[in-house]
């Protein structure tokens, strides 16, 4: 089943001074259900144009997106979003952010506290569920993100660079907990028969090339912009479960690291002459 | 660090209370040595006896209360109707655009000038005073709610839109809280301009209020009186500003 299909779509921003900055170009894809699907490309190709496209928070100028077979119209009720900055509210505690989902749902209090509550400890963060996110460091504000997405079981999870903003390590084990969340989706998804045994669909924005193929089943690769199209798109055939911190050494790994970066390379190199390439 | 905070906080009382001793130490000693004549500037022990009297008469009360009563309901009813316009044309940039000459020609308006006016349309009691404070409090309210509802993070109010949220509870969730923490810090400000409002409305003209007792004094030459009708004014709000900040501190406790 194909849980997000792009179908030649374009979208173009207007410049203060008048006319138009065409940000994607004719971009056509399919993400199959349950896939771990990685965009990587220069910066200001567009990915988060892309991501925001799919979550139905920008319409594409033109072309046509369809999400779970039918064409998407305003938000992408079936697709959460990660976002890279923080979005978590600051007034609300982390329990409440967790459980928000479930509250904007009209789930009973005492049931959004009680899944808050399992959720919290499945990212470890139980003894902190009556801090404020600001009283928490970054690895933990996104594993709060995670959770708070995670709770209210959408089949697509849109990611924008959620890990761009940490340390390496911290980074690791943000890409290890989301690789055993996302592979241990059937036992999590379990409280809520509907959907369980499905794998989530992931659509994880990247300029890393690194973690796109750490995590993936498959890297597309965008053009530099203004104008970015799909350039490649490469399997990422290694086994899973993966150990995200041994995998970097691993021969197959670098084999596919080489021959993604030898197109990416190229894509890196025009952003960088191209004046387009300092536009975010 | 808490122990290191109170620490520095005494010392900040300590140097508050020196500051104020010296002031009223000098006015004092100057005013005995003669250098100033108390016809002018009155002696602080007459200020304070003069309050004391006051206060036995029980005049005080009866005066700051139709005073505070004036404030608090100008504060309120300004407040409110800042507030719901703040959010209104914050929501609405068509209607924002259209009132926004207006809203700039009316906060020009000179407030002393309405004055007399009020005292026409709405009389020689307490409401012409509670509509000049109104007018005072509506736009300090009013533009920082309009302010702090445009401020409201975009990746917030996404962030909640995709968790599934409908105007409503995004409003309720992201843009109240939001622009709480303007509105509040908007707060201190309305509260004095809620008091100068009924002060200067029964300055003048009325016949209740602090505003009156020191437009009596001022009459009769009696500057012991006009301080200490300044006296209270201060020592109220004061007070007042202080249980707002305690009211703050809890609903921003998040920060």
């Amino acid at each position: 089943m194909i849980e997000l299909q792009l179908d030649r779509v374009s979208r173009d921003f207007d410049l203060p001074g008048g006319g138009t900055y065409r940000v994607l170009e004719d971009i056509s894809f399919d993400v199959e259900t349950g896939a771990f699907v990685a965009i990587v490309g220069p910066s200001g190709c567009g990915k988060s144009t892309l991501l925001n496209v799919a979550a139905g928070l920008l319409s594409p100028t033109s072309g046509q997106v369809q999400s779970g077979g039918t064409p998407l119209a305003g938000l992408n009720r079936r697709a959460t979003y990660l976002f890279q900055q923080d979005a978590l509210l600051p007034w609300k505690s982390v329990r409440d952010n967790v459980a928000l989902g479930l509250t904007l749902a009209g789930a009973p209090r005492a049931e959004a506290a009680a899944r808050a509550a399992e959720w919290l400890g499945r990212v470890g963060l139980s003894p902190f569920a009556a801090h404020y996110p600001a009283q928490l460091s970054g690895g933990m504000r996104k594993r709060v993100a995670m959770a708070q997405h995670w709770i209210i079981d959408r089949s697509l999870m849109l990611m924008d660079e959620p890990f761009s903003a940490l340390d390496v390590h911290t980074r690791q084990r943000m890409e290890t907990e989301l690789l055993a969340l996302w592979e241990g989706a059937d036992a999590a998804a379990a409280t809520t028969p509907a959907t369980a045994g499905e794998r989530k669909t992931v659509l994880f924005v990247t300029h890393d090339l690194e973690e796109a193929i750490a995590l993936a089943d498959e890297v597309v690769v965008l053009s530099a912009g203004p104008a970015s199209r799909i350039v490649a798109r490469h399997r990422v055939t290694l086994d899973r479960p993966r150990d995200v911190m041994d995998l970097r050494t691993m021969p197959a790994f670098v084999d596919l690291y080489g021959a993604v970066w030898s197109v990416l390379r190229a894509e890196v190199r025009k952003s960088q002459q191209s004046p387009g390439g300092r536009h975010a | 660090m808490r122990e290191a905070k109170e620490h520095s906080r005494r010392l900040v009382l300590f140097w508050q209370a020196v500051v104020g001793l010296l002031i009223l130490g000098l006015w004092q000693g100057l005013v005995s040595l003669k250098l100033l004549d108390p016809f002018f500037v009155s002696r602080p022990n007459d200020i304070v006896r003069r309050i004391g009297t006051w206060m036995r008469a029980g005049t005080l009360w009866m005066h700051l209360s139709v005073t505070l009563e004036e404030s608090v309901l100008g504060l309120v009813a300004g407040a409110a109707l800042g507030i719901g316009f703040g959010f209104a044309l914050a929501r609405s940039p068509m209607l924002a655009r259209v009132l926004d000459p207006y809203i700039r020609m009316l906060n020009a308006i000179p407030r002393v000038v309405l004055a007399p006016l009020f005292l026409l349309w709405f009389g020689l009691g307490i409401w012409s005073k509670v509509a000049l404070a109104v007018t005072l409090v509506f736009f300090v309210m009013f533009f920082n709610t309009y302010q702090g509802v445009r401020d409201a993070s975009q990746v917030l109010i996404d962030n909640v839109r995709m968790l599934g949220a409908t105007e409503r509870q995004l409003v309720r969730h992201v843009l109240v809280p939001s622009a709480l923490t303007w509105i509040f810090s908007s707060l201190h400000t309305s509260l004095g301009f809620a008091v100068v409002g009924a002060v200067v409305g029964e300055y003048l003209g009325s016949t209740r209020g602090l505003g009156y007792v020191i437009q009596q004094a001022e009459g009769t030459f009696d500057t012991t009186g006009v301080f200490a009708g300044m006296t209270v004014l201060a020592v109220v709000v004061l007070m007042i500003s202080a249980g707002v900040a305690r009211l703050e501190r809890w609903l921003l406790r998040w920060k």
